[in-house]
């Protein structure tokens, strides 16, 4: 593994800690701009966490290391993510670490851990969100996996890095019926897995409509800086992987540093247009009701079933 | 008893031990053939290491929770009739065995019969499940050995190539319905939820862990050694039992409140996960030297094993529980995890393993199945083109939905305050106990990040059913699991190592920055309201609301709701009674209707029986000329 590789990772790695909090504030100020208000600046997110880092650290009477543990585990199970997926570069070099599948696995580790933690310290609220955030994430893993499978048919890999180098090489598979279906499939549950409107709503300080929040009340200081860091990068892994899976073009191919520097701007790009995207779909939907969102997800399983027997068929991508 | 305890324990040792040491191997024994060949020789591993743990476990927990000696005399028999199934070589042998275990674990379901009716009636629907699959395997053995012209295995499997194909499927067929049962397959399962849960917990985790697995065991033996695969629609077949009995186990064990019910019901689960993977191969599994077939077996056989290990641990911990509160209720537990810190952070060890979180086992095996069934979405078969996107569906559905199963279980078991005062006065178990679930956990945890440890003996077990790929279908490669035809490389060694790698940098990084070393403890954000109590918490049935409704077709609960009005005016309610039940829909619609029909024509059957000596001379004479007239 020679310096250019390690590089690669280190990059990585510091682009999400570092850009995650700012893609956060980047949709606020588009909706806030959109509503017709002014907004807070881009950075608030990050004075935000640097006044939660400076706080008292507190924790409930009743709970246990379950509630102490979690954001630690978010935080890694997000930073292991960061590592392995192609970002910058499809050259990292801990893409045999581990596949897609891998990545979903680690992303359902964060999110039944939240789920414990809003248990932990039993409140209602807690509980409701943990129950409302398991029923979201149970139904949306269907969708997850067999967007991957569509995904792996394309490239006959499940391997990131290498379904990426397969859209750089042959763009008509990215431009296929199936590939669209995908993305349309895979981009409804990325709404849903990372607690965004339709299906949860992020600024919303009332109890009974919230899933995230509702899960994290009892959290402050540093953990909450934690948790709620973890979550903005959970965001912006899964818009950065969307981007690259459907949109590969610019990300570096090897691991020099002009290729590199090059890759980082890209990316930053398509994440800034996402970004501004996401917050301009916010301001027009509205949020579902908890019970109509099932029939949301299972309108995503069903196109992304409809994505992956289609490359089975029509034998694209082989 | 204690000391009955030890004695079965190193009984056990003693026979377990061998079994883990060498693999193909023959052992001679008096009027019995016994041939233990790599694929058996898997399920006796598997046997062997919870045997091992759960007899350690009885020590301290027959100390304690039990009043009954039979279960000591009962015990070691049981344990050795798991641990000998897999190596009977012959027709004979094989249904002694598989009798043996069936009456003792019959035996040790109806334990506590004196304590709970619930365990009667246990008792008395698994005697009959499991002795109608019992009758369903030995015709169909029969059957086989008949057709192919010879008693012991051997000889079935030489002359099963030349049976005709219509005989080979009712084999197949009879046999599936025989083993399946065993296995908890739906709609075969009815007996697992009552039985599993009335035994006792070390009990409990040999059944759900070890002895359902059998089932799979005669499935694999019959269908894919002796039988040799057969038509696609075999696969097919087997895939669809596997993935409904998936779904249904595992929405079933979503809306259960009693722990080890919910353990149950997930056991039928994962036996539907196993023949989705066993489908999947018989499926793809013509020419038997398909990759695919072999990559999909190995995932069913490692989980196999993997089950074996986290819902032992499970069951192990849901007898701690018991133990210390007396209660299998979730809604009475609460606040365990800082009254029972050791059972509680095993049963999250086996509750992250069997959500199929890395970096635990069940993330190896499940993996594999996915990979397997993926690659086989795309292969030439067409019938697979479509059942596989569906199964990676209802697989992925499946995992899901066992996520919000366990965090319920844990959650609402093990966090929070107390919620009875048995749960709050609960004391931790003796260390025997603890011990053995430790080891167990410890199983978990290594085949989780070091899946070279089976590697090899796993490509032995699927070679043994003839499906033998050229090459080895998984290999491990520096951490890395290479897998024969799919280009798709993981490696849960480097998974877990960067996961405590990142755990440690975030905390060396709060070390080094935050200036508040201790937390605080404070009260709960209340709304508003200063006290809190555990009647204000999530409970079991409301985590589960919320799926329960978005399943509702399937599941058909059975609510009602109660109000009491106040004299004064009807918008003051004085009390207001809720109750939800679900019922498992296949029993009442298929096995009640079966037993309603006995019961009715049993009781017209007692007119003829009334007692007059008259009348049975009669029927006498009437029988005595009907034999004459028909052997004339």
């Amino acid at each position: 593994m020679n310096l250019g590789r390690v590089g690669a990772v280190v990059i990585q790695i510091v682009f999400v800690i570092g850009a995650a909090p700012l893609l956060a504030g980047l949709i606020h100020r588009t909706r806030a701009r959109l509503e017709g208000r002014v907004g807070a600046p881009v950075v608030q997110p990050w004075r935000d966490l640097r006044k939660l880092w400076r706080k008292e650290r507190i924790a409930p009477e009743h709970s246990s290391w379950v509630f102490t543990t979690t954001p630690l585990v978010l935080m890694a199970s997000s930073l292991v993510i960061a590592m392995i997926v192609p970002l910058v570069t499809v050259a990292s070099p801990l893409d045999r670490v581990g596949d897609l599948f891998a990545v979903v696995s680690l992303l359902l580790l964060g999110t039944v851990f939240l789920a414990l933690a809003g248990l932990d310290p039993g409140t209602a609220f807690g509980g409701m969100g943990s129950s409302r955030g398991m029923t979201v994430a149970a139904l949306a893993e269907p969708t997850l996996l067999l967007g991957v499978t569509a995904l792996a048919a394309r490239a006959g890999s499940t391997n990131l890095a290498a379904i990426v180098a397969a859209a750089l090489d042959r763009p008509s598979v990215v431009l296929s019926a199936q590939s669209v279906l995908a993305l349309v499939a895979l981009g409804i549950v990325t709404l849903a897995e990372c607690a965004r409107m339709p299906v949860d709503n992020p600024s919303t300080h009332l109890e009974v409509t919230m899933i995230h929040e509702a899960m994290v009340l009892e959290y402050a200081g540093p953990d909450l800086a934690l948790v709620e860091l973890a979550a903005s990068m959970r965001l912006l892994l899964f818009g950065a992987l969307l981007a690259n899976l459907f949109v590969p073009w610019g990300i570096a191919r090897g691991t020099g540093s002009v290729e590199l520097l090059a890759g980082t701007v890209v990316l930053g790009t398509k994440l800034t247009l996402l970004g501004a995207l996401l917050g301009a779909f916010e301001v027009f939907v509205a949020k579902l009701r908890l019970f109509r969102v099932p029939e949301l997800l299972a309108v995503s399983f069903v196109i992304a079933l409809v994505a992956v027997t289609a490359s089975a068929f029509l034998g694209a991508g082989r | 008893m204690g000391a009955t305890g030890i004695g079965a324990a190193l009984g056990v040792l003693g026979s377990g031990k061998p079994i883990v040491g060498e693999f193909p191997k023959l052992l001679p024994f008096a009027g019995i053939t016994i041939r233990l060949d790599p694929l058996g020789a898997w399920f006796t591993l598997t046997a062997g290491l919870i045997v091992v743990a759960a007899s350690l476990y009885g020590i301290g927990y027959a100390d304690h929770a039990l009043r009954t000696r039979a279960i000591q005399a009962i015990f070691p028999l049981f344990c050795l009739s798991l641990l000998l199934v897999p190596a009977a070589s012959s027709v004979s042998t094989f249904l002694v065995f598989w009798e043996m275990m069936a009456l003792t674990s019959l035996l040790l379901v109806a334990t506590e019969h004196r304590e709970r009716a619930s365990a009667r009636s246990a008792a008395v629907w698994y005697g009959v499940m499991t002795h109608l699959g019992f009758v369903a395997i030995l015709v169909a053995l029969v059957l086989l050995a008949g057709q192919a012209g010879g008693e012991s295995f051997a000889a079935m499997r030489a002359g099963a190539a030349h049976v005709p194909a219509g005989w080979r499927s009712v084999v197949f067929l009879l046999a599936l319905v025989g083993f399946g049962s065993k296995a908890g397959i739906v709609p075969l399962h009815v007996w697992l939820p009552r039985a599993h849960p009335e035994a006792p917990s070390h009990v409990s985790a040999l059944m759900s862990g070890v002895m359902v697995t059998l089932g799979v065991y005669g499935i694999m033996r019959i269908g894919l050694d002796i039988l040799g695969g057969g038509p696609r629609w075999w696969g097919l077949v087997v895939l669809t039992i596997g993935a409904v009995s998936a779904l249904f186990g595992i929405l079933h064990a979503l809306v259960a409140s009693d722990l080890k019910v919910l353990l149950a019901y997930s056991t039928t689960e994962n036996m539907g996960l196993i023949l989705v993977g066993i489908g999947g191969a018989m499926l793809l599994g013509t020419p038997r030297t398909t990759p695919l077939a072999a990559i999909l077996l190995a995932a069913s056989l490692l989980h196999v094993l993997n089950h074996a290990l986290f819902k032992g641990l499970l069951f192990l911990g849901a007898g701690s529980v018991w133990r210390a509160t007396g209660t299998r209720n979730l809604d009475e537990m609460g606040g365990l995890l800082r009254r029972l810190p050791a059972t509680g952070g095993l049963f999250a060890v086996g509750m992250l393993a069997i959500v199929a979180l890395p970096p635990l086992n069940g993330f190896v095996s499940e993996w594999l199945l996915f990979q397997g069934l993926v690659a086989g979405g795309g292969s030439q078969v067409a019938s697979a083109a479509v059942t596989m996107p569906l199964a990676v569906g209802v697989v992925a559905l499946t995992v899901g939905l066992a996520a919000a199963t366990f965090v319920k279980a844990f959650g609402i078991g093990f966090l929070a305050l107390p919620r009875s005062r048995a749960a709050a006065e609960a004391r931790e178990s003796p260390c025997t106990m603890l011990v053995a679930m430790g080891l167990v956990a410890v199983g978990c945890a290594a085949l989780g990040v070091v899946p070279n440890l089976v590697s090899a003996q796993l490509d032995r077990a699927v070679r043994a059913t003839g499906v033998g790929a050229l090459r080895r279908p998984v290999t491990v490669d520096e951490g890395v699991l290479h897998l024969a035809g799919i280009r798709g490389l993981m490696s849960p060694t480097l998974i877990a190592l960067l996961l405590v790698g990142c755990v440690v940098g975030v905390l060396v990084v709060m070390r080094l920055t935050i200036a508040a070393r201790d937390r605080r403890r404070a009260e709960n954000w209340g709304c508003g309201q200063a006290v809190q109590t555990a009647r204000m918490e999530y409970t079991a049935a409301s985590f589960a609301e919320p799926l329960q409704r978005v399943f509702d077709d399937v599941l058909r609960p059975d609510l009602d709701v109660d109000v009491t009005h106040a004299d004064a005016s009807r918008w003051y309610k004085r009390t207001i009674r809720f109750r939800s039940e679900v019922r498992d829909g296949v029993e009442d619609r298929v096995y009640q209707p079966v037993l309603r029909f006995y019961r009715v024509w049993g009781e017209r059957a007692r007119v003829v029986q009334n007692g007059s000596l008259h009348r049975y001379l009669a029927y006498a004479f009437v029988a005595l000329i009907i034999g004459l007239l028909v052997a004339r």
